[in-house]
């Protein structure tokens, strides 16, 4: 194979072959991507409710503490599976590439890629490749679909989230965007790792617990105050953080004073915040805790009523004010001193 | 999130009870402004207004760069972002600021070369990585912030970098103060120092405050025990009748500030005046860059640029002058908000609107 990506490599032809059988299938070895026909055809559904789901991935840099870009395109779209209360099966990774990048590059995403199929337990099955001319994309951007089955009698969703809910949080938060910023300011250290990874086994550990699960989510962009916002807003409900109770690690919460962000509104791709009923909150914790991925768990606020012209989302200060978190206006900007 | 240990809860209430009992002594309700976005930020941030006395009153003065930054200044930003042989080269929160007719967010998504950076340093990498094009920094900020553009541009004639230039629109903190403690629609007893600026200029440079404008005033830091500390000295010193500047920031501030910075910011730029957004054309109150390095001054590129445009109703000027607080701006959180900002005390975080609007009071 060449060192790098050539436009071949997309035309469909040889070079794309080539890519395919040695790149792509060995790594996801599984029937039905070995099949190479228009449409896997992985098998019978489960009983249950269908779950369906898709991301696009970009990331600079593509290769970070904890991960990488293809990795991160097989936990996003686990999570969103997981966090709808679902099995994850079977995704799909199709990538774009820009001509000239390197093919180890790309090996290194389809290695992660293939590491967090094989950590959530799910297969990919269906795939695609093109490749763009030098400068009209950067380096990779990957997307991914996924197909999952919510187990009968499950019911997880934010309609079910009330007053008198806990809000827990499976470890600390903000580790991801920390990571990836410091890494693009070189203000890396070795403290900081993503904390990207598949959520599935521990969603079902929570789900399997005992404990009345009203909704889960990963907060992602925007962070935990975005997620709490639309949690929030759909359940009509509002939400009251206690900033003493989220966790987040001295070298996170370093990284965000000196960029001037909230740790609150950084990327997680790796934590789970899951609504439970109020007087099971210590239970579910203990489920959480139990589990290696959630061993730094916390509950961090609870549901309150909204009263009309409440803010839907507030932090209660370690003085005992209260903060209201609001939706940021767009992208989160560094300022000026 | 717990707080180090300046922001420890014990000392918090502990500091909160001090100020509430001595502020019983207080002839009348006592008003002290903090003149640092930074400041504004962590009050808002803490929620320490709410848990203040009533008779004490923190308003927030023009210490937010973005939000004192003139409309045409951020048009002749993107008059030079426009022309296909620049590059602008930016703070973030600066991209949000409306200008006459958009703003250099909306002016990049129309192709203009507009990138954000966290350092002129960084600024200047890019000058050396397009030597074909002219790379502009918008210089905003106060004397925190101008060293390090200072120090770009000495690194620039160092190292032989043409192509890097500089849009001053630098300002320095005691003309305002002195123009806001003069202006009688403006009620001030004691000023919150910067604590950042100081760093730089030292606790002396506010000298001025105490024997020529006759108020109390404390240099502080920023975490809440520090921002009480100052409160505190601040309601000590109107109940004791007294007018003195104390530097409560020891640990990092002293009598005459860093003179290595203040050196290499004399030797670029010299003092001018300048315009504020909402407190018009301030006597000495800028920094423009010295006759010597014309060749730095994008001001000296020529672009064409129409009259500024200011946004009708907009109430930024009260604002920054605390004459009103944000909610009473008839704008504020119906047409102008941080998701479309019409006045700039909106766009940045350390915006007295905006952080009114994000946190309450």
């Amino acid at each position: 194979m060449t060192a790098r990506i050539l436009l071949a490599h997309g035309g469909g032809g040889r070079l794309t072959q080539e890519l395919v059988r040695e790149l792509f299938v060995p790594a996801f070895s599984n029937p039905a991507l070995a099949a190479l026909s228009d449409a896997a055809l992985p098998g019978a559904l489960p009983p249950g409710r269908l779950a369906f789901t898709t991301d696009a991935f970009v990331v600079e840099p593509p290769v970070f503490p904890g991960g990488d870009l293809g990795y991160l395109s097989v936990c996003g779209t686990v999570n969103d599976l997981a966090v709808s209360g679902a099995n994850p099966l079977w995704l799909s990774w199709a990538v774009i590439l820009e001509e000239g990048l390197e093919v180890e590059l790309l090996r290194t995403f389809v290695a992660g890629a293939a590491r967090a199929a094989a950590e959530a337990g799910v297969q990919i099955v269906a795939g695609d490749t093109k490749v763009v001319p030098r400068g009209k994309a950067d380096g990779a951007f990957v997307v991914t679909a996924g197909v999952g089955v919510v187990p009968p009698g499950a019911d997880l969703g934010d309609h079910r989230v009330a007053p008198g809910d806990a809000v827990l949080a499976s470890g600390a938060i903000g580790e991801h965007g920390a990571t990836v910023m410091a890494c693009r300011h070189g203000l890396g250290g070795e403290a900081l790792r993503s904390d990207c990874a598949p959520l599935g086994s521990l969603a079902t550990a929570l789900r399997d617990s005992g404990v009345e699960v009203h909704a889960m989510h990963d907060p992602t962009r925007g962070g935990v105050a975005t997620t709490c916002h639309e949690v929030a807003s759909r359940s009509g409900t509002r939400i009251v953080l206690e900033q003493e109770a989220v966790p987040v690690r001295p070298p996170v919460a370093a990284v965000c004073d000196l960029l001037g962000l909230d740790p609150l509104y950084v990327a997680c791709e790796g934590r789970l915040l899951a609504w439970v009923r109020g007087d099971q909150a210590e239970r579910a914790l203990e489920a959480l805790r139990a589990h290696p991925q959630g061993a730094g768990a916390a509950c961090i606020g609870r549901v309150e009523a909204r009263i009309a012209g409440q803010a839907p989302v507030v932090l209660r200060t370690p003085y005992g004010s209260l903060r209201v978190l609001d939706l940021l206006a767009g992208a989160e900007l560094p300022r000026i001193c | 999130m717990r707080p180090d240990r300046f922001g420890d809860p014990a000392a918090v209430r502990a500091l909160v009870g001090r100020i509430g009992r001595l502020a019983e002594g207080l002839p009348r309700r006592v008003t002290f402004m903090e003149v640092c976005g930074t400041h504004t930020h962590a009050i808002a941030a803490a929620g320490l207004r709410r848990l203040l006395p009533s008779r004490v009153r923190l308003i927030a003065g023009p210490g937010c760069p973005v939000c004192v930054t003139p409309v045409g200044y951020v048009d002749r930003a993107e008059a030079l972002a426009r022309r296909p042989d620049v590059i602008v080269t930016t703070f973030g929160d600066l991209v949000r600021v409306p200008s006459s007719h958009g703003s250099l967010e909306r002016c990049r998504a129309e192709g203009a070369d507009v990138r954000v950076v966290y350092s002129p340093r960084d600024a200047l990498a890019i000058a050396r990585e397009h030597p074909r094009r002219t790379v502009v920094f918008l210089g905003v900020g106060f004397e925190t912030t101008t060293p390090t553009v200072a120090a770009a541009l000495a690194e620039a004639e160092a190292s032989g970098v043409p192509n890097f230039r500089v849009l001053a629109g630098h300002k320095v903190m005691p003309p305002p103060m002195r123009a806001l403690a003069r202006d009688p629609a403006v009620q001030v007893d004691g000023f919150l120092l910067p604590g950042h600026v100081s760093v730089i200029v030292g606790a002396r440079a506010f000298e001025f405050v105490s024997s020529e404008l006759s108020r109390a005033a404390v240099v502080v830091g920023f975490a809440p025990t520090d921002v009480l500390q100052g409160v505190e000295a601040l309601v000590r010193q109107a109940v004791e009748g007294r007018a003195e500047v104390e530097n409560l920031y020891t640990r990092v501030v002293t009598p005459e500030g860093n003179l290595a910075a203040r050196a290499v910011v004399d030797r670029f730029f010299e003092p001018a005046d300048a315009v504020w957004r909402g407190l018009g054309l301030i006597p000495g109150s800028g920094l423009a860059l010295r006759g010597a390095f014309a060749h730095r001054d994008a001001g000296l590129v020529e672009v064409e640029v129409c009259e500024p445009v200011e946004p009708r109703g907009c109430r930024c000027g009260d604002v920054l002058k605390g004459v009103i607080d944000p909610p009473e701006c008839p704008l504020f959180g119906t047409v102008c908000t941080p998701a479309a900002p019409v006045g700039a005390c909106m766009v940045s975080n350390e915006g007295s609107c905006a952080a009114w609007f994000r946190h309450g009071a």
